[in-house]
């Protein structure tokens, strides 16, 4: 086993957690739908779109966002359904690019399908919007070469794999990931660090996502 | 009762030490719960768990109560119903034996928290003590619907609060302060939850005379119309064309409720001689209940309403394949096809029931699925966790928080 590159910075692991906020709006047609969608925070947006990451990972990685979902099950709209849960995010480097896609896609599909207006959803399936309030805190857990940092991703939550994945790359407008920036800068491992960055993550689960990270590593270091 | 470090075999090291960590962010506040009743009732099952564990984890938390006489008690049965969308009459007098004991309180109580955090529409007045501190509201009832006289005469009261939580999106109202979504949860380690022994499993069927020699599918609720009895016992009669097995409906009617023995009334009649039928009328027995659903092959829960339906995340906890109404909480607990069946008919559960019982690797499989999202989402791990947050987003309006 070759000798370990001491990181020039150590990595801290942060955690994420989120609390839901109810806006009280509400849409029941695909209409409202498109216009609460244009009017509210990037963190409803956000909440929607990422929200089946945490809540579901144990699961098949989809269903991929609630839009795509509730236009399925509620509406029966189901080639529209395909196409938001079809929109590839991890293309989108922010909030702002991501909500303007998710409006064309219901705008396109309004003009070639104008029946589609017409259809409600059932009492109590309205679709509700949220939003995810973050919070960002510290671990006590630290790591100084990719050993440490392999044995503490075994061990730490998704939330915070989630936070140095998702919330990096996303929400706060990061180019990749934190595991990568840091393999890259503070390990010089340039090749480790684009393998990580070049994972579609939202096509995994998080426990997947884990694994598959872990393994690259893993790799990399008995070589 | 379970100390925090007992969590850790069920939901790992790291969740507990995040518990750890914000609760050192809350060093120095004084948490003050305030309802109406220390026993029965939801509110006090959670609040009697969750307080001893905020304090071992450190958080100064304290736990009081409002007085009130059977006619205030009176009224406030008669707000829940009429949030619930009942069709309840209140006259103004009603309004006014409330506002009389809420002053009798507010002269009595002394709200004394950091952050005071109040439950359900009884203690709703103490707002009127509002000082410099923190004011939550907690809303247990499924107001999806309510009655809008009475919901008016609360949201007065509600526009004072620093925020209010509910348990459903579909709950959410338009108010002029910060609302949360936090959702109720379950405590693996009570005598509801925990795992038994195969011996005691089977001495509880064998108490009740349930032999193992068919599939056994369950209802646990209280005899109410609103939890169907009547439509569960039609949808096993289609499956029991089919396929042979064995119905039970086993819970609560409390004997001072004639609308609860005039259903039960309905669902024996219903039943008539079918031995298959076992309607057991349980008293507040957790260890038969987690026994009853242990031994079920599928676990059904037909609600007309449900404000979130804690006997679905007990019988997926348990690894059940759960056949259940798409209403209220229930849909945030089941995503139809992936951790459970949704039904909204005598006939969809009667069809999802056969699926399941025809398809054992299947049921299996949403049973899994089922269990590790309450395990990640409807634990009394998250809910703690929940209830840190919304503390600490108290202190900071904005979306992102560092702390």
């Amino acid at each position: 086993m070759p000798e370990l590159i001491k990181a020039k910075e150590p990595f801290r692991f942060y955690t994420r957690l989120h609390l839901s906020e109810l806006t009280g709006l509400r849409a029941s047609t695909l209409n409202q739908l498109l216009d609460i969608i244009k009017e509210v925070p990037g963190s409803c947006i956000y909440h929607h779109t990422h929200r089946f990451l945490q809540q579901h990972q144990y699961l098949s990685p989809e269903p991929p966002n609630d839009f795509a979902y509730w236009v399925t099950e509620a509406l029966g709209e189901n080639e529209l359904g395909e196409r938001l849960a079809s929109i590839d995010t991890i293309q989108f480097s922010n909030i702002r690019s991501l909500r303007e896609k998710i409006i064309e896609t219901i705008e396109n599909y309004l003009k070639n399908s104008p029946l589609a207006k017409l259809k409600f959803s059932r009492e109590g399936e309205e679709f509700h919007f949220i939003k995810s309030v973050s919070f960002v805190l510290p671990t006590n857990y630290v790591a100084y070469d990719l050993k440490d940092f392999l044995e503490i991703l075994n061990k730490i939550t998704i939330d915070s794999i989630y936070f140095h994945i998702f919330e990096a790359r996303l929400r706060l407008e990061k180019k990749t990931n934190d595991f990568s920036i840091w393999i890259e800068t503070s390990i010089g491992d340039k090749e480790l660090a684009d393998k990580i960055s070049g994972l579609d993550p939202y096509t995994r689960t998080l426990e997947d996502l884990r694994k598959t990270v872990m393994k690259i590593i893993e790799r990399k270091i008995s070589v | 009762m379970a100390k925090i470090e007992e969590y850790i075999p069920i939901v790992g090291q790291s969740i507990i030490d995040d518990l750890k960590l914000l609760a050192e962010k809350l060093k120095g506040k004084v948490i003050q719960h305030i309802n109406s009743t220390s026993v029965g009732g939801g509110v006090a099952e959670i609040l009697s768990r969750m307080v001893p564990l905020l304090k071992e984890l450190g958080v100064d938390t304290r736990w009081d109560l409002i007085k009130g006489g059977e006619q205030f008690f009176e009224v406030t049965k008669k707000f829940h119903n009429a949030l619930q969308g009942g069709t309840e009459i209140i006259s103004r007098h009603d309004f006014d034996i409330f506002m009389e004991t809420s002053q009798k309180n507010i002269d009595g109580v002394d709200t004394y928290g950091d952050i005071v955090f109040i439950h359900d529409p009884q203690p709703i007045g103490l707002i009127k003590k509002k000082a410099n501190n923190k004011w939550i509201w907690r809303c247990h009832i499924d107001v999806s619907n309510p009655n809008q006289r009475v919901w008016s005469f609360l949201k007065d009261f509600v526009a004072d609060y620093d925020a209010v939580v509910f348990s459903a999106p579909t709950f959410s109202q338009r108010l002029p302060i910060r609302q949360f979504l936090i959702s109720p949860s379950i405590d693996p380690l009570s005598d509801k939850n925990r795992e038994l022994p195969q011996k005691v499993i089977d001495s509880v069927l064998s108490k009740y005379s349930i032999l193992k020699d068919k599939p056994i599918i369950t209802q646990i609720s209280r005899f109410d119309r609103l939890k169907d009895p009547v439509g569960v016992i039609e949808a096993y009669q289609q499956v029991k064309k089919y396929i042979d097995c064995q119905l039970v409906l086993a819970g609560g009617a409390a004997t001072d409720d004639p609308e609860g023995m005039k259903v039960l009334e309905e669902v024996k009649e219903k039943a008539k001689q079918d031995r298959d039928i076992h309607i057991l009328l349980l008293p507040h027995n957790d260890i038969e209940v987690n026994a009853l659903q242990r031994a079920s092959t599928v676990i059904i829960q037909k609600s007309i309403k449900e404000g979130f339906g804690l006997t679905v995340a007990e019988a997926l906890w348990k690894a059940k394949p759960v056949v259940a109404s798409k209403v209220g909480g229930i849909t945030l607990q089941i995503k139809h096809k992936y951790s459970g069946l949704l039904c909204h008919s005598i006939e969809g559960a009667s069809f999802a029931i056969k699926q399941l019982l025809n398809s054992p690797e299947y049921a299996k499989k949403l049973g899994e699925n089922g269990r590790e999202h309450i395990r990640t989402n409807f634990l009394l791990t998250r809910h703690l966790r929940d209830y840190m947050l919304l503390f600490l987003s108290l202190y900071h309006p904005e979306d992102i928080v560092y702390l």
